[in-house]
């Protein structure tokens, strides 16, 4: 599903440029359920990103869907992250005018597809969080944990075959934080392949693999407990 | 474009123009006023080019007068200061040597007389004519008719008064027509009531009587005391006037460079004083408004870019769902110009009535300041149509700056 051969990304800072990745090699098969720990600036949420196409890389090939992202224009980037791609923030990123249905709505809006089939999936999967009941509320009318639920519901109504989570459970506290953590599950059991950064090991755990990144480089990887009991 | 008429467009939009209520009614502010600005100001221009246009509508404009005063200079044989009149052979002389420039030629002679109906009288001009007056100097009838040429024939002793006259002299809802009033002791049958007006009419309260009774009744021979000449179109009126007084030089036995001995007055040139303020008005007019309008279309753009920069977390956003650049180009454009059209129209109709308001004011009646305060429909269509591409291309800067970040550096500003 991910292919990363030898990444590379700096990032310029004035004259210097600040070389965070120095050449990962990742491969993530379809259906896995991965972390990424490591220490602050060792480089997680720009891997992410450029896994989400939310950036790009200097050096390296990335995989995508076994699709080769190279020059990709912003415009075939658009349609790839709104096919394949699920996003859940750590500060959430719902638009706070919308309601929690219309975020959720958001994204089949920009796959092209009618307001009444966009609201009614959008509701179906409110419900499998967990908050039908909270449809017509705005983000702000919303506990943290509430808005990560609109969050992840609206990453999974396009039924993406990736969800990329940085920090998902950052702003939660444990109850919240066991909640998103099961719904992570749950979505994994189905069959997406779930990329989450994380800086708790309890939260690490609950995956099924654990990537340690330091200083731009993987210093190990390795199946969980988890993983093994299934 | 199909995208114009979907609803979800609409709703996005609807959503983010709500959302963002100061900024939007700052933007229809800014609009709103450019365009009403021209609007009342072209409006008022119009009005004011009507009023000076009733003003001297009755009036052929390309018209010069002439008169006799006396001469300045000796020549052939005549002492300086010598006095002399204009004769009915000069009138012949001017109609055939000019035949190709003089429209129309009027002799006249004229006095101040007291008038006499019953027991009411008053004193007024008394003014001999022909009936072509009527059309270098535009009468608007209330009773009867003006002059005509049986009149003229018949030396009738009949004359047209104008409307003060009448209500000085008659009583009131009394039916002037076919009644007698004495003019200097002579009876004169009423043949019409003229209304008065301001400009057009400079004889002021005068009773007109045909130019042959003139003659006779005040024994004025061969004298013609002015006359009043329209050139055709086309015709350099100012060299016309120098002509013709040349000519009469000549007939009158006063010297070429004679400056005094003829006095004339070119209405055109007084009204081309005017027209040329006008012009100038107008001028201002549209540099006012279409400096208003460019400045509301900055505005446009400025707030619009603002607006992007505050809500470049939100488009990051946008983007992450899978919104591809067109996409967000389009709802900013279209946010631009649909809030361009409806600040464009509310402009167009608070204009209107602000116009409306100026003409049941001030824009009715004889008197009126600003006659009908008008703009031309298709001078405002063009305007807002303008204002409208405007809005789209200054909308065109902050769409492109909010595609051209990437996503995550859109998503990371707060
Ligand atoms: N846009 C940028 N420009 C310059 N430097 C950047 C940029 N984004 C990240 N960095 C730097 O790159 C390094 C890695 O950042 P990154 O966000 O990937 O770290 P992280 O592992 O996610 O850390 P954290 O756990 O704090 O989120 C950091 O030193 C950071 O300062
Ligand atoms: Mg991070």
């Amino acid at each position: 599903m991910i292919r990363i051969e030898k990444l590379h990304k700096s990032y310029p800072i004035g004259k210097d440029s600040l070389h965070v990745l120095k050449g990962i090699d990742l491969h993530i098969k379809e259906g896995e359920f991965v972390s990424i720990m490591g220490s602050s600036g060792s480089g997680k949420s720009t891997l992410l990103n450029i896994v989400g196409l939310l950036d790009i890389h200097d050096e390296g090939d990335y995989y995508l869907n076994g699709q080769l992202i190279k020059d990709m224009n912003e415009k075939k980037a658009a349609l790839l992250r709104n096919k394949f791609l699920g996003f859940i923030f750590q500060s959430f990123n719902l638009i706070s005018y919308k309601t929690a249905l219309e975020n959720v709505a958001l994204p089949l809006y920009y796959k092209g597809m009618n307001r009444k089939d966009r609201l009614k999936i959008a509701l179906d999967y409110l419900e499998k969080v967990g908050l039908k009941d909270w449809a017509n509320h705005l983000p702000n009318e919303l506990s943290g944990g509430q808005k990560q639920r609109v969050a992840i519901a609206r990453a999974l109504v396009t039924k993406p075959k990736v969800v990329l989570a940085d920090e998902p459970t950052g702003a939660l506290d444990s109850t919240t934080t066991d909640n998103v953590m099961d719904l992570l599950k749950d979505i994994n059991d189905e069959g997406m392949t779930v990329f989450v950064i994380t800086h708790e090991e309890e939260v690490a755990e609950q995956t099924k693999r654990i990537v340690r990144l330091k200083d731009g480089l993987i210093i190990s990887d390795e199946l969980t407990k988890a993983s093994k009991a299934v | 474009m199909k995208f114009l008429f979907e609803s979800d467009t609409w709703q996005e939009i609807y959503g983010s123009i709500r959302k963002n209520k100061v900024r939007t009614a700052i933007t229809i502010i800014g609009v709103l006023w450019g365009i009403f600005l021209l609007v009342v100001l072209l409006g008022s221009a119009r009005g004011l080019e009507n009023s000076f246009n009733k003003l001297f509508g009755n009036f052929a404009t390309n018209s010069v007068f002439v008169w006799t005063q006396s001469t300045d200079t000796p020549f052939k044989g005549f002492q300086k200061g010598r006095r002399f009149s204009l004769t009915m052979n000069d009138i012949d002389v001017l109609k055939s040597e000019y035949s190709n420039e003089i429209k129309l030629l009027a002799p006249r002679n004229q006095t101040n007389n007291l008038i006499i109906k019953d027991f009411k009288s008053g004193d007024f001009r008394v003014s001999g004519d022909y009936p072509i007056l009527d059309q270098i100097q535009k009468k608007k009838l209330i009773y009867g008719r003006f002059l005509n040429e049986n009149d003229i024939l018949n030396n009738s002793k009949v004359t047209v008064i104008s409307e003060d006259m009448y209500k000085q002299l008659f009583d009131i809802d009394e039916m002037p027509v076919g009644q007698y009033i004495k003019i200097n002791s002579i009876g004169y049958q009423v043949i019409g009531v003229y209304e008065a007006s301001n400009v057009g009419n400079f004889d002021g309260d005068c009773a007109y009587i045909p130019f042959t009774t003139y003659k006779r009744v005040y024994n004025t021979a061969n004298k013609v005391d002015w006359m009043m000449i329209t050139a055709n179109e086309n015709v350099d009126i100012e060299q016309m006037e120098r002509d013709v007084i040349l000519t009469l030089k000549g007939l009158h036995k006063v010297h070429p460079n004679d400056e005094r001995a003829f006095g004339s007055a070119n209405l055109g040139k007084e009204i081309g004083k005017i027209t040329g303020f006008l012009t100038g008005m107008q001028f201002l007019t549209w540099f006012v408004g279409i400096a208003t309008l460019i400045a509301g279309v900055f505005a446009i753009g400025n707030i619009l870019l603002i607006t992007v920069k505050e809500r470049t977390n939100e488009i990051g956003i946008r983007r992450a769902l899978g919104a591809t650049p067109k996409s967000i180009r389009q709802q900013i454009i279209l946010e631009s110009v649909f809030l361009t059209t409806i600040a464009g129209m509310l402009g167009i109709i608070f204009g209107s009535l602000i116009l409306f308001g100026i003409d049941s004011a001030i824009g009715q009646g004889d008197d009126a300041v600003l006659v009908n305060p008008t703009v031309n429909i298709p001078i405002i269509l063009i305007a807002f149509i303008t204002l409208i591409i405007l809005g789209t291309l200054i909308g065109l800067i902050p769409a492109h700056m909010a595609t051209v970040v990437r996503p995550i550096e859109a998503l990371r500003e707060e």
